[in-house]
């Protein structure tokens, strides 16, 4: 062995001449390992492959002129987009190869942005500036930033895009689903345009439960708040029993009652409730433009701004719910329910009405001792513990600050920060979407609850968080788009208060501050004729055929419609034209012919609306038979003229009339003064 | 010395090569053979790029009576990128499989096959097709929930009443292949935004020209060829397996 080691070293190192000749060639290998490895790189074996394959095609010499060789890079410093991604992705800009089967070689989808001003890692993440498929795909030790999964790509346009696109619903539902469930009540979540997520899942106080619910409900609520009702914000904390018999026990302990006293319910009233009226006020009062309710075939019919109502009469005590139904403002001055102006025996009846939807199995099983001293002071430490204060207002415990981590940045927080449990991917999507769907699984001593999202809603969620990285936080803020913010407008002197207590704003925005179930008034009182505007305040009706949602009947009385009517007529108007600009006494019987002839051949209005209810049909917009007694002339010029200029977003197209056309449709829609339509629909 | 090079060498080959087999999942022990497969339901969905879809996709398996056959075994497969779960399953008591998809990154009609064995061990086969949108197509997809679907939906939901009834001449459902994929690009772009009347057509169709962009209704006509039925012939890719 000894002997061939030392005659093979002979042979190449025996004389000065031999040492040389071998030194000269390891070094000429040694030097051609550089230029080989570039040659048998990755991605000139990619550029080789598109040179054959557009080769094959009947535009190869357009695409072979785009193409350029060698390495490209899509470089913005201002962004530290350094993206050379386009060396392998050579026919991202090629309009004709749409349809190629093979992604490295296809057109990039149509986005409404330039590759090369935006790069590529901005939205797809991944390592720019590596030119193996490995390294720039896939997370390396080096390189710790993979791919961002196709279904989580509009967390791209979340770094940027602070406000809803339409073209991004999912990165809109999960951000709608962090406000809904609360997320922030914990996390705080700082935007780039330094604006907050606020939470808008209003969760209750709780310093005087023990006047609205027993303490068995409150049992079997913590134990799994979705039993009572599946639309439940509130998340599963998994509590044992013994734990949730020590929280319902401390915060029944700590309810202090309502100061003035809820009243008992007097024998008479209780005798007044019965379910036929009951279910026609129910329906008169439009409580389920709020409120979801089972109905008798099983299926769940409401909305979802309030809670579900399907087992309310299980959940809280009858002269509370008398109370809330006569005024809520009592029990709870920050809620989002209005104030109906029910006599004694109105409240009686829908309190009575509601009183009889129980679902008894929510609480059959539980059975609780009396509390003792310890226990309440073992389910105080445990709601210290589990951070109850962050969302409920609790007597004696402070709302803790910061409870849970900071997700400002949450969208690149590196992967050695992150602790993975079995069965999750290393990677930020994975770990994101783990602890979304299944918190506990990270360890049973994490304080994190269980919500119940669908996979989709995790996914959405995920997106959400996803979006919120560095780059969005670095970012120019010229490239930002900022988030559209609730203003703080409120309405001012006694009609201010009076449509606080109505809660107009829960529905109605206007000035932008309140809710979009409704349409927004703020410029109402341009639009609308004030005696049409008190006779709706007064006895609301129909205004669009196919629509569900319909405003409630508040009960007011003259006085305060009147207060109402005066206030939106001066204060709720356009600064752009004058509602009395266009006096109906100037348009003529001629004007109104030539409109009727417009409305049902040239523009063909009746598709959408209804005119003549004999005649018409159409279902999408507001009827318009009565446009005399409800609009004034100039607004519905205005509107004829750009719908979308005095409403964004509405769906009636702009259909570029002349001023005449316009004019000749103002006064055939002036013209039509049918008063009550359902009378109108029997004939 | 040169014998254990060579060993080594081909040890170290062999174990380089086991590492690539990927991992089988177990196979059904099935305990009935079926006749037919059917759709149950969740076929021509249309989804998104890369998520999963609404509704599961159910299939059955039938003996040759035509009634549901428990315990046969059901595979699913599809083009590169999506998934099921489960990928394979035993019909239940009602002869029923149920599975999860999400399907592939890109936009396009994706075919899937569920398949199942009969009593001679051949493999039949059920084609089920789904749709994805993309970025485009995903805004052609509002635009159209928004300003087109009352009119042009024959379906009426809680949430939203349809309106074709109301109109005296019938509307198109964006999904009559037969008829809008003989309209060219341009002539959907032109009667989008002219009107049914400026085209010789019913006015009942409003011209949107001056309210929607024109990405806005580029991004509709994509929508419209991607939810075409039969498939619009220049409308993106057909996802099949190879």
């Amino acid at each position: 062995m000894r002997d061939k080691l030392s005659s093979l070293w002979r042979f190449f190192f025996g004389d000065s001449a031999r040492a040389f000749g071998s030194a000269s060639i390891i070094l000429l290998v040694l030097l051609a390992i550089a230029p080989a490895k570039n040659h048998f790189s990755q991605w000139r074996h990619y550029q080789k492959q598109y040179l054959r394959f557009i080769r094959g095609r009947a535009d190869a010499v357009t695409l072979e002129r785009h193409f350029q060789g060698g390495i490209q890079q899509i470089w913005i410093p201002e962004q530290q987009i350094t993206d050379r991604c386009t060396t392998c992705h050579l026919g991202l800009k090629e309009a004709s190869l749409t349809d190629v089967s093979s992604v490295a070689f296809r057109k990039h989808p149509v986005i409404p942005h330039s590759l090369t001003e935006f790069g590529c890692t901005t939205c797809h993440r991944g390592q720019g500036a590596a030119t193996t498929l490995q390294e720039a795909h896939n997370a390396t030790e080096q390189w710790e930033q993979p791919l961002l999964p196709a279904k989580y790509i509009e967390a791209g346009c979340g770094q940027c895009h602070l406000e809803n696109q339409i073209g991004t619903p999912f990165l809109n539902q999960g951000r709608q689903l962090i406000s809904a469930y609360g997320c922030t009540h914990c996390h705080t979540i700082k935007q780039p345009d330094g604006t907050y997520i606020i939470p808008d899942d209003d969760p209750p106080s709780l310093k005087h439960i023990a006047d609205k619910t027993t303490r068995e409900w409150v049992y079997a609520w913590i134990k799994d708040p979705q039993a009572y009702a599946g639309t439940a914000t509130m998340p599963n904390y998994h509590f044992s029993d013994d734990d949730a018999r020590d929280i319902s026990a401390f915060v029944i302990a700590q309810s202090t009652p309502l100061e003035p006293p809820i009243q008992p319910v007097k024998a008479d009233a209780k005798a007044a409730a019965d379910p036929a009226a009951g279910t026609t006020l129910y329906g008169q009062s439009f409580c389920a433009s709020c409120h979801a309710m089972q109905n008798a075939a099983g299926m769940m019919v409401g909305g979802n701004v309030g809670p579900e109502l399907t087992g309310i009469g299980t959940k809280v005590k009858p002269e509370w719910l008398q109370d809330w139904v006569a005024n809520p403002n009592h029990y709870d001055p920050g809620t989002m329910m209005p104030h109906y102006r029910f006599d004694a025996k109105q409240a009686a009846t829908l309190a009575g009405f509601l009183e009889s939807k129980t679902e008894p199995d929510f609480v059959a099983n539980v059975h609780l001792e009396p509390a003792t001293p310890a226990q309440i002071e073992h389910g105080k430490r445990l709601i210290v513990e589990n951070g109850c204060a962050s969302c409920h207002q609790i007597n004696g415990i402070k709302k803790p600050e910061n409870f849970a981590p900071e997700l400002s940045r949450i969208g690149s927080k590196p992967l050695n920060q992150l602790i993975f449990v079995e069965g999750v991917e290393h990677t930020l999507p994975d770990y994101i979407g783990a602890k979304v769907r299944n918190p506990r699984a990270f360890g049973p001593s994490l304080k994190m609850p269980q919500f119940k999202f669908t996979p989709q809603q995790v996914d959405a969620v995920t997106t959400a968080l996803l979006a919120l990285t560095d780059r969005a936080q670095s970012q120019p803020p010229a490239m930002r788009i900022a988030s559209v913010q609730q203003t703080k407008y409120e309405p001012a002197g006694r009609a201010g208060q009076l449509m606080r207590d109505l809660r107009c704003l829960t529905c109605h925005r206007i000035n932008g501050h309140g809710g979009d179930m409704a349409p927004d008034l703020t410029w109402e009182g341009t639009a609308v004729q004030r005696e049409w505007l008190a006779h709706f305040l007064k006895n609301p009706e129909t205004l669009r055929p196919a629509l569900i949602r319909r405003m409630p009947k508040f009960n007011l009385p003259d006085l305060e419609i009147n207060t109402l009517a005066d206030y939106m007529m001066t204060v709720y108007q356009t600064p752009e034209f004058d509602r009395d600009s266009l006096p109906v006494s100037q348009l003529t019987p001629a004007q109104v012919e030539q409109g009727r002839q417009l409305f049902y051949s040239k523009f063909a209005c009746q598709s959408c609306h209804i005119a003549d209810y004999k005649a018409d049909k159409g279902y999408i917009g507001p009827a318009l038979a009565g446009t005399g007694q409800r609009f004034n002339a100039a607004w519905v010029y205005h509107w004829l003229k750009d719908p979308q200029a005095l409403r964004p977003g509405t769906i009636e197209p702009n259909q570029h009339m002349t001023d005449d056309e316009a004019r000749s449709l103002t006064a055939f829609l002036m013209s039509l003064k049918s008063s009550g339509s359902k009378e109108a629909m029997k004939k | 010395m040169k014998n254990a090079l060579i060993a080594l060498c081909v040890v170290t080959l062999l174990m380089a090569g086991c590492s690539r087999t990927s991992k089988q999942p177990a196979p059904l022990q099935a305990t009935a053979t079926g006749a037919t497969i059917v759709e149950s339901s969740g076929g021509k969905q249309i989804g998104y790029a890369g998520m999963p879809l609404d509704q599961p996709v159910i299939v059955q398996v039938n003996d040759a009576s035509g009634s549901g056959l428990a315990g046969a075994a059901v595979y699913f497969s599809g083009p590169s990128g999506v998934s099921f779960t489960p990928a394979a399953a035993l019909t239940d008591s009602s002869g029923q499989v149920t599975t999860n998809v999400s399907l592939g990154q890109q936009a396009g009609r994706y075919k899937l096959v569920a398949s199942t064995r009969d009593a001679s061990a051949k493999t039949i086969a059920l084609q089920i097709d789904e749709i994805a949108l993309g970025y485009q197509q995903t805004v052609g997809a509002q635009l159209n929930g928004q300003y087109c679907v009352r009119c042009h939906d024959p379906e009426s939901t809680p949430q939203r009443v349809s309106n074709m009834d109301n109109l005296s001449v019938k509307p198109h459902s964006f999904t009559e292949g037969d008829t809008l994929n003989k309209m060219s690009d341009a002539d959907l772009i032109a009667i989008i935004s002219h009107g049914g009347a400026a085209l010789n057509k019913s006015p009942l169709m409003p011209p949107w020209g001056y309210t929607l962009s024109k990405s806005d209704i580029a991004a509709l006509v994509s929508y419209i060829r991607a939810v075409a039925d039969p498939p619009y012939e220049a409308g993106g890719l057909v996802y099949a397996q190879k």
